[in-house]
């Protein structure tokens, strides 16, 4: 049994050591966000913020996280009380099929917490890491600009319905 | 029945004609419901194969819900179809509930592919909506003793002119809604629509950024177990020899499945199975044989396989002559869909019936390979789509479909989840097929066209499921079903020849279609099929014959196309790039235009590129692009602006980075290193999607429109840029500085 700290709550887990953080955020805790895409941290899919960085979550087992704090996407908001982060993705529309996506956000998310007004060349390197195959790209990097905004005015009242853009 | 009902039904859809009123009772499946009755002319879209009404829309006291035998895939349709129905039946957006493929409940409409999905189901879903809104109206008319024409609908009621309101809920009655689709439908008038041509918020979004629930990998049945799939080293490997014993000890490993070279083991937790799966590998020896061609010699390979040739087009006018000519090869490798998610599906097999939940783009095809693959009548097998990581494509989709349900076989009653590795995706996916084209082209005395030539060597774009031997698990078995014989895709729509034939005039003309039965490498349906290379070729070449004529390569396209809607997207994205007849790019800079409509039938679209290019590296990037689209009557406009803008950044990322590589006996591009594709570095500044919008005129797709047009564009700009014409994709920074060092 090992003790993992995820969004705030501590968990009891029944996992190796060697088990990679993200089976037992998918597997154990049944959480959706962080998504297998290469298990060789080439692809950025299973992105989480650990103590406030941004982790390869695939290549991280189980034993290099004790007393460490996790947050996945799901930590960050919900559909009806989205982040700042959430409700710029929705509002750009910044998704295809969207599997990469969750991946993104948190890289993005641990970027805006230590620069809250980055650059579009330093947004651009630090998701140097990550893959998208649908060609979102510049929704993603409209996505990202536009949390900025958001987590500045600090405003996150629900987004509006009705259009897109 | 209430024959009252059934008159009404008669009078309504068929104005007196030859209606079929189905009398069948019971529950109305799609699946279940009889052959269409010979009547013409037919519904339009894929009411043509699905005629009843209630295949696509369903109305009970609950609400109402729309069916579409498409899959979701990341296209955003699903908003789409959604939109439709609310627009035509009066209903508010929010209120409907939109269900994908499914072989229980949705029409058989074969595969999501083609770019086909607006054109078959959107036409289907909007005319039987609008068909049922006419025979909700005459029910409420009928009980009101009223006239149709008095009656007005709105949020899902009929309301008559002293404000009585009829819900659609209380008008159905019982099998209302079974009654086959007429030929004409009362459409309403584009300039009233209200949901139609919004950008709506895509329905699918939320989910996908909070963590929600959204994709078949994300499933988690109860008892489920995780497998995964050992597979052979190379294509035609097999297994001599494997203990199986000690993985069968190994922690939370419930067991391992052996059936000939099909290797898997299932464990209670996902990482146990991906440990037992190593574990597994290890443990098997493999007979492998050296069976690939030579890749750096892909041309020569190709053109000398035996073919099948037919002349697809000709045209000749012996009074055009031609004063000078030219010729060049192009030539496209293997490449790879490379979804980010590798393929994943969850089956379970309980009292006789396989239930499989899949992102395969054909449930019922695929139903039918895996039914035929465990020997099961169809009937007992029900595939499920559910939303996947975007697949371009057949990628590992279908296969990874048929080892759950091999595997789940195994195991009665347990929900079993199989996830393919990253390396197994790259290795076994079917790619999108390596092409080779030559052209020969003149001039005539007044620097036009005079004859064009053009001979397309390809393989078949599409060995998608039907039949079991479709399938990896199938092949691999100890009683393997064999590949199926490959067959041209037909024209119009075309595979390897898909495009093939000029959209432009010119008044001779012959395009012949070199179709290669033989498959080295694995391959099926990538997006665009085999537009994507004809596309490049035939827009590269014509920029050639431009500078040939020392003719601007935009009025030059311009000089030989009649079609207006083509021109008009062809000026559009002319105009918003800024294009000029007598631009100088900037130093190191070029500028590259291209045009098709793709399949020569569905929408049009036209790029226009800026590339930079380091003349001491190589390296080539796309700076930005301008692109214009007209597909038809409108949708959801950010939905089509989301499409063509991913199309021209996947479109990049194949015309600059991509080739599947191999030796003599493996695939050796089996992750993002030995396979690099687009990363942020090398994202354009912008891009600028413009749409024409064409109110009342048919749905005509976008899912594969970009491709073609963007890979052209950006060759072009290379050209422009460097002085030097590339013709082998991909156009690596390695091809491109020895073209400029030559």
């Amino acid at each position: 049994m090992m003790t993992l700290k995820v969004n705030g709550r501590e968990h009891q887990v029944d996992a190796e050591a060697d088990t990679p953080l993200l089976y037992v955020l998918r597997d154990d805790l049944k959480l959706n966000a962080a998504k297998y895409g290469c298990g060789l941290g080439q692809c950025g899919s299973c992105t989480v913020i650990v103590d406030g960085k941004a982790v390869l979550s695939c290549v991280v087992p189980m034993v290099l996280l004790e007393g460490k704090q996790v947050t996945t996407l799901e930590g960050l908001g919900t559909i009806a009380e989205p982040a700042p982060i959430q409700r710029a993705f929705m509002e750009e529309q910044a998704a295809q099929c969207g599997y990469c996506i969750p991946g993104m956000m948190m890289r993005a998310q641990a970027l805006l917490q230590k620069n809250s007004k980055p650059t579009d060349e330093q947004i651009r390197a630090e998701l140097e890491p990550h893959l998208c195959r649908c060609g979102t790209h510049m929704r993603i990097l409209r996505a990202v600009h536009r949390a900025a905004r958001l987590m500045d005015t600090a405003d996150v009242s629900p987004a509006a319905n009705g259009s897109a853009r | 029945m209430n024959a009252a009902v059934i008159i009404d039904r008669r009078r309504v859809l068929a104005g007196g004609g030859a209606l079929i009123v189905s009398f069948s009772l019971g529950s109305a499946l799609a699946q279940q419901q009889d052959a269409p009755q010979a009547a013409a002319p037919s519904p339009p879209g894929s009411l043509k194969t699905s005629p009843y009404l209630d295949a696509w829309i369903r109305i009970d006291a609950d609400g109402v819900e729309v069916f579409t035998g498409k899959a979701e895939l990341g296209q955003g349709f699903k908003t789409a179809f959604q939109q439709i129905a609310a627009e035509e039946l009066d209903i508010a957006f929010e209120s409907l509930k939109v269900t994908t493929a499914d072989t229980r409940l949705t029409a058989n409409e074969g595969y999501t592919a083609g770019s086909n999905s607006m054109k078959d189901s959107g036409t289907a879903i909007q005319n039987a909506a609008a068909q049922v809104r006419a025979l909700l109206i005459a029910e409420a008319a009928r009980r009101l003793g009223l006239s149709a024409e008095s009656l007005r609908t709105a949020d899902g009621a009929v309301i008559a002119p002293d404000g009585k309101r009829l819900s659609y809920g209380e008008l159905v009655a019982v099998d209302m809604l079974h009654v086959q689709a007429q030929p004409d439908s009362k459409l309403k008038d584009p300039a009233t629509f209200k949901v139609i041509g919004r950008p709506v918020p895509r329905v699918d979004i939320p989910a996908k950024v909070t963590g929600g629930e959204a994709y078949v990998q994300d499933m988690r049945l109860p008892g489920m177990l995780h497998a995964r799939v050992v597979r052979p080293p190379s294509y035609g490997a097999e297994l001599t020899e494997c203990d199986t014993a000690a993985v069968g000890k190994l922690p939370g490993v419930v067991k391992v499945v052996r059936d000939g070279n099909f290797l898997a083991v299932v464990a209670e937790k996902e990482f146990q199975s991906i440990k037992a799966m190593n574990a597994l590998a290890a443990a098997a020896k493999w007979k492998e044989t050296a069976r690939l061609p030579k890749q750096d010699d892909l041309v020569n390979v190709l053109t000398s396989l035996p073919s099948q040739d037919t002349t697809i087009f000709e045209r000749s006018n012996a009074a055009v002559a031609a004063h000078r000519t030219i010729e060049a090869t192009y030539t496209r490798p293997y490449q790879a869909h490379g979804s980010i998610g590798p393929s994943c599906a969850v089956a379970q097999f309980v009292d006789g019936a396989m239930t499989v939940w899949t992102h395969t783009q054909g449930v019922y095809p695929d139903r039918q390979g895996i039914a035929e693959m465990l020997r099961m009548p169809p009937a007992n097998v029900r595939l499920i789509h559910v939303d996947g990581s975007g697949c371009y494509g057949h990628n590992g989709a279908d296969d990874a479909a048929a080892d759950a349900a091999l595997i789940a076989r195994a195991l009665p009653g347990r929900p079993v989840r199989v996830h393919w590795t990253r390396e197994q995706e790259h290795a076994w996916e079917p790619y999108g097929p390596a092409m080779v084209t030559k052209l020969k082209a003149s001039l005539d005395g007044n620097g036009k066209i005079a004859d064009w030539n053009f001979d397309v060597w390809s393989n078949t774009h599409s060995m998608r499921p039907g039949g079991a031997g479709s399938m990896l698990a199938a092949q691999h078995m100890a009683q393997p079903f064999a590949v199926p014989a490959p067959r041209p895709l037909p024209l119009p729509e075309g595979g390897g020849d898909r495009n093939a034939i000029p959209f432009y005039n010119f008044p001779n003309t012959r395009v012949v279609h070199h179709f290669i039965s033989a498959m080295p490498l694995r391959i099926s349906a990538m997006r665009a099929l085999g537009a994507y290379h004809n596309v490049f070729s035939i827009e590269s070449f014509i920029d050639e014959l431009a500078i040939l004529a020392g003719a601007d390569p935009v009025e030059f396209r311009l000089k030989h196309l009649d079609d207006q809607r083509g021109r008009d997207v062809i000026e559009k994205a002319a105009q918003a790039f800024g294009w000029k007849p007598d631009q100088k790019p900037p130093p190191d800079r070029g500028y590259g235009f291209a045009f098709a409509r793709y399949k020569n039938l569905a929408a049009y679209c036209a790029v226009a590129s800026e590339v930079e290019v380091n003349r001491e590296t190589g390296r080539p990037r796309l700076v930005r692009a301008a692109a214009a689209v007209d597909s038809g009557q409108v949708v959801n406009p950010d939905g089509l602006i989301n499409q063509i803008e991913g199309a021209i950044v996947q479109s990049m990322s194949w015309t600059l980075y991509e080739s599947v590589t191999f030796d003599d006996t493996r695939i050796t591009s089996i992750d993002w290193q030995t396979y690099p594709i687009l990363r942020f570095s090398s994202v354009p500044e912008s891009i600028e999607v413009h749409i024409i919008d064409r109110p009342g005129q048919p749905f005509l797709g976008s899912g594969e429109t970009g491709q073609g047009p963007a890979a052209a564009s950006i060759a072009n700009a290379v050209a422009n840029a460097t002085g030097k014409r590339l013709r082998n994709l991909p156009l690596t920074r390695k091809r491109i500085k020895e073209a400029i060092d030559a």
